[in-house]
């Protein structure tokens, strides 16, 4: 996935159902994530979350419960979010055995759209880690290369 | 850094281009934009255009070296952008915790209330 940010995992010792209602319910998603959030989790629905004084509209974009949900958030205001003015939060849940849920989470940004396909999949592969470890290699190499 | 300043930096680094860009400014230090277009999958104005937004978010600058403009990377920008990463990566991290403690706990309340209304459990067999 070109445009990776953030991944990030966890084994939830919990049904998948449960663990939908968690990261789906805003009452739920209130404790974990916003401090407000008025939200309908239906395909296209816009909402608002609230964190402190701070706050910005988000818009879901898949609801296929109890495996994937996805929203997109952090686009210019006034403006619908897409790929490429916008970041997309995407859930996957896999049961493991009725008692036990992954949950993954990825965080990816504006989507490269001018590459032959070839080319993004390669530099998506030797980027599998994301921004983070991209940024992280980069600076090692800064720091090794800086006379002093 | 202000969130505004933080939007252009993540934009900046959120194309795949654009990381190619940097990566090769960082491995082969000043160079200038033809040499770079000689390195990357896309067209002389494209990198130029990509050169320009990094620019702008601080990220790279340019000197004139005799008839050349050559472009480097700002180790400093670069460090800031990869700690508001991790920070963004320590968030994530903390409302998984947070989803895995409020799932396990609603289960565990979940089981613990069938336990009561199906208090003969079991013994059938």
């Amino acid at each position: 996935m070109s445009g990776l940010v953030i991944e990030g995992e966890v084994l939830i010792e919990a049904p998948v159902a449960v663990v939908w209602r968690t990261i789906t319910e805003p009452d739920q998603m209130s404790q974990w994530f916003a401090d407000r959030v008025d939200l309908v989790v239906e395909p296209g629905a816009h909402g608002y979350m609230q964190f402190g004084d701070q706050g910005g509209p988000v818009v879901v974009e898949t609801v296929d419960p109890p495996t994937r949900f996805s929203f997109r958030w952090n686009h210019p205001r006034g403006e619908e979010p897409v790929a490429g003015n916008s970041m997309l939060v995407e859930f996957t849940l896999t049961p493991e055995g009725s008692e036990r849920t992954r949950l993954r989470v990825t965080e990816s940004g504006h989507e490269l759209l001018d590459w032959p396909d070839a080319e993004k999949q390669r530099y998506a592969d030797e980027h599998r880690g994301g921004w983070a470890e991209f940024l992280d290699r980069l600076a090692r190499v800064l720091a090794k290369g800086q006379p002093g | 850094m202000t969130a505004q300043a933080d939007d252009q930096l993540w934009s900046a680094i959120a194309d795949p281009s654009r990381r190619r860009v940097l990566d090769l400014l960082v491995s082969n230090g000043d160079v200038s934009a033809s040499w770079l277009a000689g390195h990357v999958p896309f067209s002389r104005q494209a990198v130029a255009k990509h050169l320009a937004v990094l620019e702008q978010a601080g990220l790279v600058s340019r000197r004139r070296h005799g008839r050349e403009v050559l472009y480097q990377v700002e180790a400093g920008r670069l460090d800031q952008a990869t700690r508001a990463m991790a920070d963004l990566a320590a968030q994530w991290d903390r409302r998984l915790a947070t989803i895995k403690r409020l799932a396990e706990a609603a289960h565990a309340q979940a089981k613990k209330g069938e336990g009561s209304h199906a208090p003969i459990q079991g013994g059938t067999s």
